[in-house]
């Protein structure tokens, strides 16, 4: 077992050693984000004022689009110098190369987080800060279920020439209980009356679909990446 | 785990409706190095991935001593090093980092005697710490050279390990191939140069068509011996 984190936390070191280098996937995926938020704020924030509930679901789609843009660029690096067949090589528990993969993902999204939630926050007013505990294991939770199939069928695809096309198509339909759970539960949170028992739901949804999402992956990664 | 004999038997492997691989049968012993010679596209690359356990065969099966492939696949890794055509180099790690990461993922005790040792060999020890991105073909190749054999693999399986190689490289890759059959693993080379590795080999075997032909021994050249071959089976 030991070895198996071990294993996990290489991986997620080197990819991060990597990104700090090159800071390519996080420089596009928080471009990204951003570009999101502003766009929508535009759209529905009018005379200063915004939308009702307008803010979760605006934070849940920046989080999920710039996600995908960064779920397909990591595989895509060990795919063009064919790295990912040595980490196939090497004699781990496959599904430890998974484990690995997704914290290095996982800890991507919430530096993306970290800035994006303060701008929604600011353009459409939203009290983000109020219950900062609920808050943060919503976006963390939601963002666990996201990334743990994301990684799967990021994996999944990288031989696939349409990768970038079947990325989303896959990843979109299969995610979307999570994606409303996280709007509905921080939709809770953000509205003029927050309803912190109906936060605590959707966040107790998202725990579930997290242990469903990872157990899952971890048990298929080995077939799936056997050619 | 530890295995003395790798042996393909009636391997098939198909990709889509192209048969890459066609029956082959092939049995290598430690302290042998065997050739597999051949045109591009002859399947010499899919039986190296094959051996490596990174490809499943569609039919038959590769024995590892006693043990086949599927049987405790990740004690089996651990002895088996690969050096493919594409180098499995992180292009954004330094050499000394490549080293380090894939040591440390083989769980090798004296990681950074070893690595010393590595890059000694494969003579970069001054530039250890430049990223690979900036390296030549033949610094690429000498270093994933030694990547593939840092946890000193009973099987070595070399993909064209002479691309990108000067004289001086060649020639020390040839002392290397010597040493690896002296420590007894088993090793088996692709490539479609003949002349470089006839003074090393113990035996060849010439891939066509995903066919594979023993090329027995005979007057003439390796090469010779091989284009005759060819054009009989053509």
């Amino acid at each position: 077992m030991a070895s198996f984190f071990q294993a996990a936390w290489l991986v997620t070191r080197k990819d991060l050693l990597i990104e700090a280098r090159t800071r390519e996937i996080a420089y596009t995926t928080l471009f990204f984000a951003v570009s999101c938020v502003l766009v929508f704020s535009f759209g529905f924030v009018r005379e200063g004022r915004p939308l009702e509930d307008a803010a979760s679901g605006i934070l849940w789609i920046a989080i999920a689009f710039s996600g995908t843009l960064a779920l397909g660029r990591t595989f895509e690096r060990e795919r063009q110098t064919e790295t990912l067949r040595a980490l196939l090589l090497a004699p781990v528990d496959r599904p430890a190369l998974y484990v690995g993969k997704l914290v290095g993902v996982l800890l991507l999204l919430l530096v993306v987080e970290v800035i994006v939630v303060p701008l929604v926050a600011l353009l459409f007013q939203a009290r983000v800060f109020a219950f900062p505990l609920l808050m943060a294991s919503l976006l963390t939770a939601g963002t666990i279920g996201f990334s743990a199939v994301g990684t799967l069928f990021a994996a999944m695809l990288v031989r696939a020439r349409t990768r970038d096309v079947l990325l989303p198509v896959l990843l979109y339909p299969i995610t979307i209980p999570v994606i409303i759970a996280g709007v509905r539960g921080t939709a809770a949170l953000l509205g003029a009356e927050p309803d912190l028992p109906i936060a605590r739901l959707w966040l107790s949804m998202l725990a579930f679909f997290d242990v469903v999402f990872i157990t899952l992956a971890l048990w298929t990664f080995e077939t799936v990446m056997t050619e | 785990m530890d295995f003395t004999s790798l042996a393909f038997i009636d391997v098939t492997r198909i990709y889509g409706r192209r048969r890459a691989l066609n029956r082959v049968s092939l049995r290598c012993e430690a302290g042998e190095i065997v050739a597999v010679l051949g045109p591009n596209g002859s399947g010499k690359s899919t039986l190296l991935s094959i051996g490596a356990t990174l490809l499943a065969p569609s039919s038959g099966e590769v024995r590892y001593g006693d043990t086949t492939g599927p049987a405790d696949r990740v004690a089996l890794r651990g002895r088996i090093g690969f050096l493919a055509h594409d180098l499995y180099l992180y292009p954004e790690l330094s050499a000394a980092e490549n080293l380090d990461f894939f040591g440390r993922m083989y769980q090798l005790a004296n990681v950074e005697q070893r690595i010393a040792g590595a890059l000694e060999r494969a003579e970069l020890t001054d530039r250890s710490s430049e990223m690979v991105a900036g390296f030549s073909r033949g610094m690429r190749q000498r270093l994933a050279l030694e990547r593939a054999l840092l946890h000193e693999p009973r099987l070595v399986l070399l993909d064209e390990p002479f691309t990108g190689l000067d004289d001086r490289a060649t020639i020390a890759l040839q002392a290397r191939l010597a040493d690896l059959r002296a420590a007894g693993c088993i090793v088996l080379v692709t490539t479609h140069d003949a002349e470089t590795i006839e003074q090393i080999v113990d035996r060849a075997v010439m891939m066509q068509s995903g066919r594979l032909i023993p090329v027995e021994d005979g007057s003439g050249s390796l090469r010779e011996r091989c284009r005759k071959l060819s054009a009989l089976r053509v």
